[in-house]
């Protein structure tokens, strides 16, 4: 009796049915992206902030609502500040150099000079290597004595020193590494975005006598704009996400002078096993993200001339 | 309706059928293990030709051996399966962790499985040393399997050419420290050659145990609840280890790379190194140079700590799968099969009665160096370990390095580490 109604009800009022298909079809559409984003970005995402307020579940303890409990004790954690300001000093040193040197580099093989794919190539190279075996070969070239580095700073009479092992130069050479890394990846998106610009602007402002400074400048940068948002909101993301080269490197130290947020986070969470206090920390690099996110796009967005 | 009742007919059958081929199944016992590898060489293929014949040997069992990467991936890995109700029957840990296991309540002791005679001597066949970090509270939760200790390697030639006996290696810190004067060699402002390199990034702790062991000191109890980081004793070998560098100037300032200290060697940059003996192989393969093996140089004690992995029984298991997990586990430990587990990788082969097996006879006849590490067992203490471990352990981690790098005196360095070891340690007192 019960199953028979509805099938009643729909067979009287066809209308609604009519005028609500083609939203259906709209989002039946969308659901496989949004069950897959639900599941693996918005369900973690609200799980962790639940998590956050809870204990850390043992073995013959299940969680218990600890309020702001986790949050406090971060504030009082002397190795979470270490690791948020080493972040912001790697973010702040490694987003404005990968994109500066990108940059350079896509001007300079937009050119035309002798030899152009294989220096193309040799940019790019950095980006295709996992980044665990490039981390690898790095520990040999900062090693004291006979690494790489001490070899070229040998020649100029330079003392020999212990890069990773010195609380002052380890976290500049792990930004070293994340610089090399993806510069030549954010560089091919720059190049894509020079072939755009239409040589006819470059011809009309050597008519009117332009220096080449000038023309960057007033030109060709302003019409980057674009590429330059999307690089530099990589960039940020990569250097609150990429932490392969300091588990293979330094493992944080010495002292935590190379500890990022995401390695104490895995630390924490997976050595430590205190999956609460994980999600704490998780959370507040969500926010920091986010935040970031958001004033890229609000500020920035604003001042993009789109073609 | 008839349709219907066929079509459920023809699915009881098929129940049947099922419920039928899975009893004749069930006779076969499936066990998963995990597995890590932290040394070189072809670990995988060794472990399969084990599982094989096991398999051969005891029919009715099969073991599913799973190489799960490093002893944290493994960690990671078998923990995480346990908290999602699939945990691994056997993997093979890190002795360390026995604290982290049992509160998490994920492992199963082995005392009750040891009903004969047999099986009682077997438990007590292995070497103290070993069971130090196996056992607490009475009772045994790790049976030991790839384990080391940490030796020194020295370069022979660079002993000749400073003027110093090769075949005598310093057996004192005194001596260390008076050979390691002689051997460091300078060309300016640069060192050349390095006396001495203790590892430093990682687990500094480990290596740091060397040198609170020949003080005399303990750095934890056996409950895993208390820790002993700022003993007076503890503070003098930080400072002995900063002073290499710092007074002597032959040990490099700052944090030693774990990683590229055996490169280190086999390029001449440093005359003798501390690792362990799991790098002997190695060594073997690559130093261009006669070298030697010792223990490390006693002070008022000699010692080192042990270290690697242990077998461990996860919770979960039948009576009838602990059994069989069980005889897996004493026929990978038989005195033959140690030796050759110990031959084949350069772990130490973890029962006195394994060095007596003609194989291992054999091989120590022809490489005496492999014997150090069993030799120094009479000195070995248990690897630092206690409760919420890793949190504690990298407390002390930070305070060695924090010295090393002289960012702190070794005597605050410690009485921090000390602090911060407390105040994890507090809810388990």
């Amino acid at each position: 009796m019960h199953g028979l109604e509805p099938k009643t009800a729909a067979a009287v009022a066809p209308p609604p049915r009519l005028r609500f298909a083609a939203p259906i079809h709209g989002w039946l559409l969308l659901l496989p992206a949004a069950v897959l984003l639900a599941t693996f970005t918005h369900y973690p995402a609200v799980a962790t902030i639940v998590d956050s307020f809870y204990s850390t579940p043992k073995a013959r303890r299940a969680a218990i609502f600890v309020g702001a409990d986790n949050y406090q004790a971060m504030l009082g954690d002397p190795v979470f500040w270490r690791a948020l300001s080493n972040n912001i000093v790697y973010a702040g040193c490694v987003i404005p150099l990968t994109i500066a040197l990108a940059l350079a580099m896509a001007l300079w093989v937009n050119g035309k000079i002798a030899g152009r794919p294989l220096l193309r190539l040799s940019f790019f190279t950095p980006t295709v290597l996992p980044m665990i075996a490039v981390a690898n070969i790095w520990l040999f070239f900062y090693a004291p004595g006979y690494g790489l580095l001490d070899q070229l700073l040998g020649l100029f009479g330079i003392p020999s020193h212990n890069w990773l092992g010195d609380q002052h130069t380890a976290l500049i050479c792990l930004i070293a590494v994340a610089v090399w890394k993806d510069a030549g990846f954010f560089m091919i998106f720059y190049l894509a975005a020079l072939q755009q610009v239409s040589p006819q602007l470059a011809e009309a402002a050597a008519i009117e006598g332009a220096s080449r400074w000038y023309f960057f400048r007033r030109v060709t940068f302003p019409l980057l704009m674009p590429t330059t948002l999307f690089v530099l909101v990589n960039a940020v993301i990569n250097a609150f996400r990429l932490i392969d080269h300091i588990v293979v490197m330094t493992q944080g130290g010495p002292d935590n002078a190379t500890a990022l947020i995401l390695f104490y986070i895995y630390e924490v969470g997976f050595k430590f096993w205190d999956t609460a206090y994980a999600a704490t920390l998780t959370v507040v690099l969500l926010i920091l993200l986010a935040l970031l996110a958001l004033g890229q796009f609000l500020i920035l967005d604003r001042r993009i001339h789109y073609q | 309706m008839g349709y219907s009742k066929t079509k459920w007919l023809a699915a009881l059958a098929g129940a049947a059928m099922l419920a039928l081929t899975t009893a004749a199944m069930a006779k076969d016992i499936t066990l998963s293990f995990y597995y890590p590898i932290a040394v070189g060489g072809p670990i995988p293929k060794i472990i399969d030709g084990y599982v094989a014949d096991f398999e051969k040997e005891n029919p009715g069992i099969k073991i599913k051996a799973i190489y799960a990467g490093t002893y944290q991936d493994t960690l990671v890995k078998a923990l995480t399966a346990f908290k999602s109700g699939e945990p691994p029957n056997i993997a093979v840990l890190l002795s360390t962790d026995m604290f982290t296991l049992i509160d998490e309540d994920a492992v199963a002791p082995f005392d009750d499985l040891l009903k004969t005679d047999a099986d009682k001597a077997w438990a007590k066949s292995f070497y103290p040393a070993f069971m130090a970090n196996s056992q607490t509270g009475g009772k045994i939760w790790g049976i030991p399997f790839q384990r080391s200790t940490i030796v020194m390697y020295w370069n022979k030639d660079a002993f000749k050419a400073a003027g110093l006996d090769p075949d005598k290696a310093p057996d004192t810190w005194d001596e260390l420290v008076a050979a390691g004067k002689k051997l460091t060699q300078r060309d300016g402002a640069n060192v050349t050659q390095w006396g001495i390199e203790i590892p430093s990034s990682g687990f500094p702790y480990w290596l740091f145990q060397g040198l609170t062991t020949a003080n005399k000191v303990l750095l934890m109890n056996e409950a895993g609840t208390q820790t002993a980081f700022d003993k007076p004793g503890v503070v003098a070998a930080l400072q002995f280890w900063v002073d290499l560098s710092k007074k002597y100037g032959i040990h490099p300032a700052g944090t030693v790379e774990w990683g590229t200290t055996p490169k280190d060697f086999f390029e001449k940059k440093t005359a003798m190194m501390w690792t362990t003996t799991g790098n002997l192989t190695n060594v073997r393969k690559n130093a261009p140079f006669p070298f030697g093996v010792a223990m490390l140089p006693a002070h008022e004690g000699r010692g080192s700590p042990t270290g690697g992995g242990n077998f461990y029984f996860f919770k979960k298991m039948s009576s009838e799968e602990r059994a069989a997990a069980f005889k897996f586990v004493k026929w990978m430990t038989t005195p033959e099969r140690a030796a050759d587990w110990g031959i084949q990788t350069g772990y130490v082969a973890v029962r006195p009665d394994a060095w007596d097996t003609e194989a291992m006879k054999k091989y120590v006849a022809d490489f005496p160096a492999a014997a150090v590490a069993r030799d120094q067992l009479k000195y070995a203490v248990a690897e630092l370990s206690t409760h919420d471990n890793q949190r504690v352990t990298k407390a002390l981690n930070d305070g060695i390095q924090a010295a090393l790098a002289g960012t702190k005196t070794p005597e605050q360095a410690m009485k921090d580490a000390q602090a911060e070891a407390v105040r994890i340690l507090k809810s388990y007192q």
